[in-house]
């Protein structure tokens, strides 16, 4: 036992001082007030102030989720249950690109692409689709959503398409045999058999999503933002830790209540 | 459909599927190359649709000398180089006694290793800085290979667990067998065959800190910066050429990875991670 122990400790160390101390402290600073006492203060402060962020930050990371988990389902779908022999390769190599693109250069993008007079608008003009004088900045929660979409709908899919690849493939044909279109055959036969990898995807999303603080600064301003872009400002402007603190255990609990959600849902299952 | 003929339902099915996949190709490539075009737009003004002007105008005042281009690639690849040093010095002898020792409350250390990825990781990192600023730490380069270390350390640990929970064991009795010392053995025999796998996570733990932003932007600024400070820097100032050309600088590791993560990272090792 005792080398295993000598081996791991100082690994073990680094994690206490780099993530467990400052998450202490985060704990703690949201319930002391300026005075040194204990208090709920802080957090009341954080939803008066910061309320309307949490709210924004939810819904927000609620519709990425959603359109996250329905492009990923079909692309991965597809890569399992295509049969042309030009697309499905073809899709196996666009759809990876953004994986490793990083969060900053993603919000960069967004920022010049996505604006009023960006290529975007430029481009749906020349075709037709949008009229000049009316066309608008998707620089709000639109442009959140598919920015963070952008980015984590490869990372999902990887897995999803993973999981796909390795289920057993005698189902689907016979499935496919009685006569099951390849639609039906996805929602009823293989999104069921893949559904905790596709929750596991999801909620390390949504911690991702929780996490970025690059793209809600450089999309959004003014208010509501991500609760993120709250916290920053929050420190930045005010050195005020206490309600940053606050606001972030708020953002502790969002992702906690996913996690007991999926881990409920995965015990469950288990039992059946 | 059923009705029409086979030749003419395949040859739509056909259009249809070449839609789709433009489509898709569009909403990959359209964002970079729309970096691409800011890149080399010397001039672009509103109401023109397209840049007035091309060039390298933009490239040669980043790559100038004395420009903070320069100093900046210079923080973030030395930044990376400690991040996976210290990483990969800690994480390869927890990833063997993970693997291979018997450890109490094994799961129990696991789980710790994959806490700071279960949680949103921003207010840690302005804590860090609060307890860094007291220890002098803030705004030094040690302090930044610091806090990119935490993130790096948790994936260098899950992937060096399963590189090392892959290596072939009977290997390593006969080694044993033949009276080689358990150093020798883990020289000669383990560390050789777990080596693409630590290289993955060399390579991950370097990629994650070349592109991180938010520790640094709490621990490092206004000392340090790194492309991505320099970026943010640009792009909230309007200077959206500058930021663009950092941008595609900084995608040239991340392309990279993605082309070449296959061969380090085989299929045996991905599905050990996490056990």
């Amino acid at each position: 036992m005792w080398p295993g122990v000598l081996l791991i400790a100082p690994a073990l160390t680094a994690i206490a001082l780099l993530y467990a101390l400052p998450l202490l402290r985060s704990l703690i600073t949201a319930f002391v007030g300026e005075d040194g006492h204990p208090t709920l203060g802080n957090l009341a402060k954080a939803l008066e102030f910061y309320g309307a962020d949490i709210v924004y930050s939810i819904l927000v990371a609620l519709g990425s989720l959603a359109l996250i988990a329905f492009v990923s389902i079909a692309i991965a779908g597809y890569l399992t249950l295509g049969q042309s022999r030009w697309a499905v390769p073809l899709l196996r190599w666009i759809y990876r690109w953004p994986l490793f693109i990083p969060f900053i250069v993603a919000g960069q993008t967004a920022r010049s692409f996505l604006a009023r007079n960006g290529v975007l608008n430029t481009l749906l003009t020349d075709v037709g689709l949008v009229d000049a004088a009316t066309a608008t900045s998707l620089l709000d929660w639109r442009g959140l959503v598919l920015t963070f979409a952008w980015k984590q709908i490869p990372f999902v899919t990887l897995l999803l398409a993973g999981a796909m690849a390795s289920l057993d493939r005698s189902t689907i044909e016979a499935a496919r045999n009685l006569g099951a279109g390849r639609l039906r055959c996805l929602i009823e036969i293989v999104l069921p058999q893949v559904r905790p990898q596709l929750l596991v995807a999801l909620v390390l999303s949504l911690v991702t999503i929780m996490s970025v603080l690059s793209v809600p600064v450089m999309l959004i301003s003014g208010n509501p933002t991500m609760m993120t872009a709250m916290m920053a400002h929050r420190v930045t402007f005010y050195g005020d830790y206490a309600v940053a603190n606050a606001l972030g255990l708020f953002s502790y609990l969002l992702t906690a209540v996913a996690a007991w959600a999926y881990l409920r849902m995965s015990l469950r299952e288990k039992s059946n | 459909m059923r009705s029409r003929h086979p030749a003419f339902s395949r040859l739509a099915e056909t259009l249809g599927l070449a839609l789709v996949m433009g489509l898709a190709a569009f909403v990959v490539f359209g964002p970079l190359a729309n970096l691409a075009i800011w890149a080399f737009a010397e001039q672009w003004f509103y109401p023109n649709q397209w840049p007035t002007r091309w060039g390298f105008e933009f490239w040669a005042r980043v790559f100038r000398p004395r420009a903070g281009a320069w100093e900046s690639l210079w923080n973030s690849v030395s930044i990376a180089i400690a991040t996976v040093g210290l990483s990969m010095v800690l994480s390869i002898p927890a990833g063997y006694a993970l693997a291979r020792l018997t450890l109490p409350a094994r799961s129990l250390i696991m789980l710790v290793f994959l806490l700071p990825q279960a949680f949103p990781s921003l207010p840690i990192f302005v804590n860090i800085a609060a307890i860094f600023y007291g220890l002098g730490l803030n705004g030094s380069l040690f302090g930044v290979v610091l806090v990119h270390s935490l993130p790096g350390l948790v994936y260098a640990v899950w992937i060096a667990t399963a590189s090392f929970a892959a290596v072939d064991r009977s290997m390593e009795e006969a080694a044993r067998n033949l009276g080689a010392g358990p150093l020798r053995t883990f020289r000669d025999i383990t560390l050789p065959q777990a080596f693409p796998g630590l290289m993955a996570a060399s390579i991950f733990v370097f990629l994650d800190s070349i592109d991180e932003f938010t520790g640094t932007y709490f621990v490092g600024a206004p000392d340090i910066t790194t492309l991505p400070i320099l970026m943010f820097n640009a792009s909230m100032g309007g200077n959206y050429q500058i930021a663009s050309i950092t941008a595609l600088i900084l995608l040239i590791p991340s392309v990279g990875f993605m082309l070449v993560i296959e061969r380090f990272l085989k299929a045996d090792v991905l599905s050990r991670i996490g056990r």
